[in-house]
């Protein structure tokens, strides 16, 4: 069963008179646990899809079901419930709130989902153990390195357990090591049976993952799934190539 | 739980500005203040007022004036006698419903000497016993006249405290009482015994101040003359004039000061004032109608007289209250409005460069209702500390408006008009929060998010 079906999604937009399709016609599955990067160049329409996918935008037309719900027309109310619960975002530059410490950032998703203040700090605490920033709980981001803000942030997206992420270029800020620790990251979350969506412009980074969606001209353009190639099984595939 | 929550995003986002919060609060501290302060001074001023009207008689008293004749009856002006104490008698004869009846028979410019000692009272009258319940005088020294001292006109007189201080000394200064009973004193140089003594009369406020032993501050020497400022200046006290009188008998008065004056070789016997006292203030319409029937006839027909309530009076205070009131409100529903303005200047501000932060808060849930409220909160918590602020400054301005204009009535602060100060400036907070917070709420998380 697919967690995530688009049908038909088009988004158009017109800008000065002049109509933009951001995206064509895309239809998608994405199944649970399945570990897939998004890979285009920048005005591919890459983040109009990761918009839609992650309920910051609606379709002009087409059809969305999320986890069994239809989404493209839900109001803006509804999305925002969705997003709070079902799905985590990680971002390339953070975006984190400076004046808040790690422990708040990482419990303001569940401030918004109305969970009380113990269990709030519990959970919070249990993420941070996971990313390995438990002890760094009372610092404010800007005490932090990139590579740990980027955890945070990977913290704050899995806190209300959602059963998507999305990484919006997560690793475009970091130095390249650090990136790398932050993909092994999300690779050991993937193993955990976590469904994520990268979205990336590097093929380098994109290489990492089982399944990859090329769009182009906002259009699915190509897709390979290393699984059904077989090429996830070759030695040293995890690895980058 | 989140609403607690937001309040303390809400005071952690106005302590990060320290600076800039309080200066947007400015406008709603000094809105509070002087709404706050203005209440209390005017309800001072109101109860300094009602205070001197009662110490002038209290309301249930009427005054009988003297009135031009009507034109119509013009022609006929001469027959009418004037108010007399045929007047007096024909009312307490004939008008039921009137409780006190009381002549008056004054004397302007009168000169009062003790040896050297020269000094013009407030008034010089000559009156029955029921001046007492009149004027709500009380004896506190001696006697007052007696049936005899009134049929053979005998030369005593009953004064206050006032003209005791002028002329034998106050006991502030000599600090020990002084009663000069028995004493002579020259009224337009005709010698007078002294019988009696009123009680002193003054404010509260005047109380306050000489029991505490503390200089009153209205007393104080600027520079040249000494001089009194605010309501109540010394001519104008009523607990200065109710000092500063001099009773006498009536038929004192007029056979020793009304002899030049007069018809046939008997004194000019007009009464300068017939006061009355009504039974009770529901009967006070037939009342009047009652005194004014029996003055009708006394009077021939000519109605001469005029009846001056101090319904009136009330009236006067009610209405110089209400225009105080009502510009010292103006003036602060002003000042709350600008810091209205203030808040909301500061709140789109504050929204502009929290644009990211917003888009990040929603990206991972928050609904618009809860940015909405977070904002609107912020500006709330903005107004309601000012408003607070506002209320501790209302003091301090109460003390330094006291101190540069000092008056004789002490302001109240009163907890109901704090109240509707600090309701109506979290109003205005809603009010100045309501746009930026709909136009945060409004915001689409994408765009937001690539804010900046």
């Amino acid at each position: 069963m697919a967690l995530v079906e688009l049908r038909n999604v088009s988004k158009i937009y017109t800008l000065g008179g002049e109509t933009i399709r951001a995206l064509d016609d895309v239809s998608l599955d994405i199944g649970v646990g399945e570990f897939v990067s998004v890979i285009g160049p920048s005005g591919s329409g890459k983040s109009t899809l990761m918009h839609i996918l992650g309920c910051l935008d609606s379709p002009t037309h087409g059809t969305i079901k999320l986890d069994d719900r239809m989404i493209h027309d839900a109001s803006s109310r509804e999305l925002a419930q969705i997003r709070n619960r079902k799905i985590g975002f990680v971002f390339q530059f953070f975006n984190l709130l400076p004046k808040m410490t790690v422990l708040q950032n990482v419990e303001l998703p569940m401030v918004y989902a109305g969970i009380g203040g113990r269990e709030r700090r519990e959970r919070s605490m249990e993420v941070l153990k996971l990313v390995n920033l438990d002890n760094r709980a009372k610092h404010r981001p800007n005490q932090l390195s990139g590579g740990q803000q980027q955890r945070v942030a990977i913290a704050r997206a899995l806190v209300n357990n959602p059963k998507i992420v999305f990484a919006d270029e997560p690793t475009g800020n970091l130095v390249s090591h650090t990136g790398e620790a932050i993909l092994e990251l999300f690779r050991s979350l993937s193993s955990q049976g976590r469904t994520i969506i990268l979205v990336t412009h590097d093929p380098e980074i994109a290489a990492v993952t089982p399944r990859r969606i090329e769009i182009r001209d906002g259009k699915a353009a190509l897709e390979v799934d290393r699984r059904l190639a077989g090429l996830d099984r070759l030695p040293g595939a995890a690895a980058v190539p | 739980m989140i609403l607690f929550n937001t309040i303390l995003i809400g005071l952690k986002e106005i302590w990060t500005h320290k600076f800039r919060s309080i200066l947007t609060m400015l406008g709603i501290v000094l809105g509070v203040a002087s709404l706050v302060s203005m209440a209390a001074i005017v309800k001072g001023m109101e109860n300094g007022m009602k205070e001197a009207l009662i110490a002038m008689g209290g309301l249930d008293k009427v005054l009988i004036e003297q009135q031009k004749v009507p034109v119509h009856q013009n022609h006929m002006r001469d027959m009418s006698p004037g108010r007399t104490l045929k007047d007096v008698h024909a009312l307490m004869q004939s008008a039921p419903l009137l409780k006190v009846v009381s002549p008056e028979m004054g004397m302007d410019r009168v000169v009062v000497a003790r040896g050297a000692k020269t000094y013009r009272p407030s008034e010089v009258v000559g009156v029955w016993k029921a001046v007492l319940e009149m004027n709500l005088y009380e004896l506190q020294h001696g006697r007052f006249f007696t049936e005899l001292d009134e049929e053979n006109a005998h030369s005593v007189c009953v004064i206050g405290t006032g003209v005791r201080d002028e002329l034998f000394g106050s006991p502030q200064e000599a600090g020990r009482e002084i009663v000069p009973i028995g004493e002579e004193i020259r009224i337009n140089d005709q010698p007078f015994t002294i019988v009696g003594m009123f009680k002193h009369y003054e404010s509260e406020m005047d109380r306050k101040v000489r029991e505490e032993g503390l200089k009153d501050p209205t007393q104080q020497q600027v520079g040249g003359p000494s001089r009194q400022r605010g309501w109540g200046r010394k001519n104008w006290n009523a607990f200065w004039r109710k000092n500063n009188t001099i009773y006498m008998p009536l038929n004192s008065m007029w056979v020793r000061f009304r002899a030049a004056t007069g018809t046939n070789n008997v004194p000019d016997p007009t009464l300068t004032d017939i006061d009355i006292k009504v039974a009770s203030m529901e009967v006070l319409g037939p009342a009047l109608q009652q005194a004014r029937n029996v003055l009708m006839v006394t009077h021939h027909g000519i109605e001469d007289f005029n009846f001056r309530t101090q319904e009136n009076q009330i009236e006067d205070i009610n209405k110089r209250i209400k225009n105080a009131r009502l510009s010292g409100g103006i003036i602060a529903g002003l000042s709350l409005l600008v810091g209205g303005i203030g808040i909301m200047n500061i709140m789109l501000a504050s929204i502009n460069e929290r644009i990211r932060e917003i888009g990040i808060c929603k990206a991972i849930g928050a609904t618009g209702l809860s940015i909405f409220l977070q904002i609107l909160i912020e500006s709330v918590v903005i107004s309601f500390l000012g408003a607070l602020m506002g209320l501790a400054a209302s003091k301090g301005l109460i003390f330094f408006l006291s101190e540069i204009s000092p008056t004789q009535n002490t302001p109240i602060l009163q907890g109901q008009v704090m109240l509707i100060a600090v309701l109506f400036s979290t109003a205005v907070g809603v009010v100045a929060g309501l746009f930026p917070a709909i136009k945060a709420a409004r915001l689409s998380p994408i765009s937001a998010l690539r804010y900046g």
